[in-house]
């Protein structure tokens, strides 16, 4: 027994802008917040408060806007009760629908792949295992429309950002830190380390759904030779052989 | 039905309408005019019951014609406008009529000059919008040549009109509320901020506007959180300070999710003040409790509403007036809900 138990979280609601309220479980990355924000987030969308207009989920918090003519008093009191439900719920979150996204690992496709797994104490190969046998889910989109921040990986990835920006990594660079996978939608610069890269895009505007990722999507990364993501990078509607199926 | 032609082109143009919410979740901000005020203030002069795509014009204008008679509405900073030659009023509807050329030079006060059509900008949509959203590729600068459709006038015999602003083209008090990481700052920290005299910097785009400050303001807080601040859901009006404790106020293409700490959120009704203040010019805050900020705060509708009520008729033909320039346009404003 020590005396640094983490503090139990606790919801706060706090007012964000004129017609917001923001439901934060933690400041700091908490993956125990993360979780009840996925399923504070994934309630809300199914019985939305009266006067709801936008809800827009993030790490460990999520954003309800609302018209404030159509609110009721008691919305922050229900919003803390439903925070304090989502938090309480052991239950791992039930998504919607999952992703099945091909992926290229190492190589070109993912220089830092091999010294990851070093560092790791695996093979490359059990390296990627790790990934691809990882249930991922859409922990929030953001820096860029459309772009995911898939988690968590297991403990071990909890990996730092790198000291020093990498200049810049394609479109489609599946890089990793602190426990999570971020996809990028176009050529960025980057402090995470890049294990592989897929031919999806998360961003197409002229695609009829031109942000298709939804925040509490499950996703899994399937290993695909460095040859068929080229293949797929030349198909016109960005998709990248990417598979959606819906959960019962 | 006619078109607007772009001859020359001298400031950063695009078009803007009020932007597409409701995709914050899927990592797209709202976008959208700068000044959108300016686009209420047309929409009055117009008498159009919502406000209209535009040209939004960063620092100057650029030469337009039209292809049959055309009426728009010139809002937001004032810009040296003639036509063909002869001065016209700023904050007014004109007649532009084939042949003629329309030219708008630089902002005489503040930033972003606004050129709406009274049928608005035609054309493709996406997402609801028209708005170009520079940041992510979404349209593009306006170039010389362009030709942009124009929507039908509902009221093509309209006569010209002006409008009394609302004065916000050379700094001023930007008034804030508390927003979600406002208690990472130190109370001494927010209290010398809001003590603090600020000038916009130079370093500023559709996404942010930099402010210059007697010294960087940190948030103690989130420097003692061990495990690091978490990313979180950020918008328009938002004070973030960047690593070096610079504060960047984030605008209509800000990203929809952000790391850095913010020490509070600008009312949207001061943003236009801001979007219109030029580099170098003097910005302080104003903070304001939730209640207080409810009560000051005047939702769109209200203030195209407000807006018409500072419409009056332009009574002279502004090609008679050689002092235009120094010319009282506000005497004789009346209320613009009444007949003409």
């Amino acid at each position: 027994m020590t005396n640094n138990l983490r503090a139990p979280l606790s919801p706060e609601i706090l007012p964000h802008g004129l017609d917001g309220l923001l439901v934060r479980f933690s400041l700091s990355p908490d993956p125990q917040a993360m979780a009840a924000a996925r399923r504070l987030a994934a309630d809300l969308s199914e019985r939305p408060p009266a006067g709801a207009v936008e809800i827009a989920p993030a790490l460990v918090s999520c954003l309800l806007r609302f018209d404030p003519a159509r609110i009721t008093p008691r919305l922050e009191a229900d919003l803390l009760a439903r925070a304090r439900a989502a938090l309480a719920d052991a239950a791992p979150p039930k998504p919607r629908r999952r992703w099945t996204l091909p992926t290229a690992f190492g190589g070109a496709e993912g220089p830092e792949l091999a010294p990851i797994a070093r560092q790791l104490g695996l093979t490359p190969q059990q390296a990627v295992a790790q990934i691809c046998d990882t249930d991922l889910a859409v922990l929030a989109i953001g820096f860029a429309p459309g772009q995911p921040y898939l988690g968590l990986l297991p403990e071990g990835w909890n990996l730092p950002r790198l000291p020093e920006l990498v200049p810049e990594v394609p479109a489609g660079a599946v890089v990793v830190a602190l426990r999570q996978i971020v996809i990028f939608g176009n050529p960025s610069p980057t402090g995470w380390r890049q294990v592989g890269r897929m031919a999806f895009r998360s961003f197409w505007p002229d695609r009829a759904s031109p942000m298709p990722l939804a925040p509490g999507d499950a996703i899994r990364l399937a290993p695909a030779p460095a040859d068929r993501i080229a293949a797929l990078r030349a198909e016109p509607d960005g998709m990248g052989g990417a598979v959606c199926e819906t959960l019962p | 039905m006619t078109s607007l032609i772009l001859r020359a082109v001298s400031g950063l143009l695009s078009v803007q309408d009020m932007g597409r919410p409701g995709h914050l979740a899927r990592g797209l901000s709202r976008g959208g005019a700068m000044d959108r005020l300016a686009l209420i203030e047309a929409a009055a002069l117009l008498a159009s019951p919502t406000p209209l795509p535009a040209i939004e014009m960063a620092g100057a204008g650029g030469h337009f014609q039209a292809e049959a008679p055309l009426w728009l509405a010139l809002t937001g900073a004032p810009m040296r406008a003639t036509l063909d030659g002869r001065p016209v009023p700023w904050h007014a509807t004109l007649l532009l009529r084939p042949g003629e050329v329309l030219t708008i030079g630089p902002a005489e006060q503040g930033m972003l000059g606004y050129l709406t059509p009274a049928g608005g900008i035609a054309g493709p949509d996406w997402l609801g919008s028209r708005s170009a959203h520079l940041s992510i590729g979404i349209g593009a600068p306006l170039a010389a040549g362009a030709v942009l459709p124009c929507g039908p006038d509902p009221a093509p015999q309209r006569r010209p009109r002006l409008i009394r602003p609302l004065p916000r083209f050379g700094g001023g008090t930007l008034r804030m509320i508390d927003g979600p990481q406002t208690a990472l700052f130190a109370p001494e920290e927010r209290a010398a901020f809001l003590a603090a005299t600020f000038r916009r910097a130079p370093r500023s785009n559709r996404q942010a506007i930099a402010l210059d400050g007697p010294r960087p303001f940190q948030a103690e807080g989130a420097r003692q959180l061990a495990k690091g601040l978490a990313s979180d859901v950020i918008g328009p009006g938002d004070v973030q300070m960047t690593g070096d404790g610079v504060p960047t106020v984030l605008m209509a293409e800000c990203q929809t999710i952000g790391g850095y700490p913010r020490i509070g959120t600008i009312l949207p009704d001061d943003l236009p003040r801001l979007a219109q203040t030029p580099p170098g010019s003097v910005v302080r805050f104003q903070h304001l409790t939730l209640a207080q900020a409810r009560a000051v705060h005047r939702s769109e509708e209200t203030l195209l509403r407000e807006a018409r009520a500072r419409t009056g008729p332009l009574i002279r033909d502004p090609s008679t007036m050689p002092d235009l320039l120094t010319y009282s346009l506000i005497s004789g404003v009346v209320r613009g809900d009444e007949a003409d």
